[in-house]
């Protein structure tokens, strides 16, 4: 059953980021270059709506979840390679295999590179264990703990926030 | 009713932010997509008859970060973004087969090679970096923001300032 929840869910957000456009080589990399600020309008709009849902359940009683650890050395490091890497072949993981489906052909060779690049990670895997996740590494950490307030303020912020950059972006044509 | 071009990043992310509480509530699994890819690349390694057992990443998390896993709900996810995606750009008609990224060709030139040769390792550098980081644009973007983690915040903070600086480089800040 846990599959057929995975091919549904895969199946309507696949159909959600084309319709959004947000699986164009151009939205992603029209992004990084501050033309076209696309896939930022989806990903905040659905991180404000998704933050609202699973904060609701879990405050329900429905979920329990604490958020992925935090290791500077492992995000900040990890992260800058990821956006260089998204940069250049203009997809992300998910988006490439979307891209693909929707005929940008040209996606198979980025898949091809994420794929080797998997094995290298399983590689240096023991070298990013031992010497990159010990750099200021504090375990789940979220918002809300950490500023002391209520998840509900953080959510609050982050909805008024994304709602002024939204109107940013559309008064520039972004 | 027809939504505007305009319109549309708001109401499909609204509707994905809906998806993934139904998700997170029903099926208790967030998105995430990055995991899949070195599970596949172990996979096809393994059906290859290459012996990975030796490696610490095999043996970690219970073999769980391997093609051992597989089938998942997370591999079944991935092949769901490309039903949904086929299906939804078959129905609206904008279903477009690309040899190479038009935006790509202006800036670098129409090279097949040099393209395929930047695809290659800016696919190994993106997906080394993920896996380090610990997650993508979903996993720490979408799921890892939802639940307001610091971790998430800053990797998505990351992905962005590689990004930009690195499109910055590739296309001479050259801003439309």
């Amino acid at each position: 059953m846990t599959l057929v929840f995975g091919l549904i869910t895969g199946t309507l957000f696949g159909a959600f980021l084309q319709q959004a456009e947000a699986l164009r080589f151009e939205r992603q990399v029209g992004a990084m270059r501050l033309v076209d600020m696309t896939i930022v309008k989806f990903m905040l709009t659905t991180i404000v709506v998704g933050s609202i849902g699973v904060y609701l359940l879990s405050d329900l009683g429905v979920v329990s979840f604490s958020p992925r650890s935090l290791s500077l050395g492992l995000q900040i490091i990890g992260g800058l390679l990821f956006g260089a890497g998204w940069a250049i072949i203009g997809y992300c993981p998910g988006t490439s295999i979307g891209a693909l489906a929707e005929g940008r052909f040209h996606v198979l060779w980025p898949i091809a590179g994420m794929l080797i690049g998997g094995l290298v990670f399983a590689l240096i895997y023991p070298f990013v264990q031992s010497t990159i996740r010990p750099i200021g590494n504090f375990g789940s950490l979220s918002l809300p703990q950490i500023l002391g307030v209520s998840h509900w303020v953080v959510i609050a912020a982050l909805a008024v926030g994304s709602f002024f950059l939204f109107r940013f972006f559309e008064r520039k044509g972004l | 009713m027809t939504i505007s071009s305009k319109q549309k990043p708001y109401v499909f992310g609204a509707l994905a932010g809906l998806l993934l509480t139904a998700s997170v509530g029903i099926a208790g699994e967030f998105f995430g997509t990055s995991t899949t890819f070195p599970r596949a690349s172990t996979w096809l390694l393994t059906t290859l008859g290459v012996d990975i057992s030796g490696l610490a990443f095999a043996q970690a998390s219970g073999g769980s970060l391997t093609g051992a896993s597989f089938p998942d709900w997370q591999l079944l996810f991935v092949i769901g973004i490309g039903v949904g995606a086929f299906l939804a750009a078959r129905l609206s008609g904008t279903f477009k087969t690309e040899s190479m990224p038009p935006m790509w060709v202006e800036t670098m030139g129409s090279s097949r090679g040099k393209r395929i040769a930047f695809s290659l390792v800016g696919g190994a550098v993106a997906m080394i970096g993920a896996r380090m980081a610990g997650g993508c644009p979903s996993g720490h973007g979408v799921s890892g923001m939802s639940q307001l983690g610091l971790s998430s915040l800053i990797a998505l903070t990351m992905f962005f300032v590689g990004g930009v600086a690195t499109a910055r480089v590739l296309y001479k800040g050259g801003a439309a």
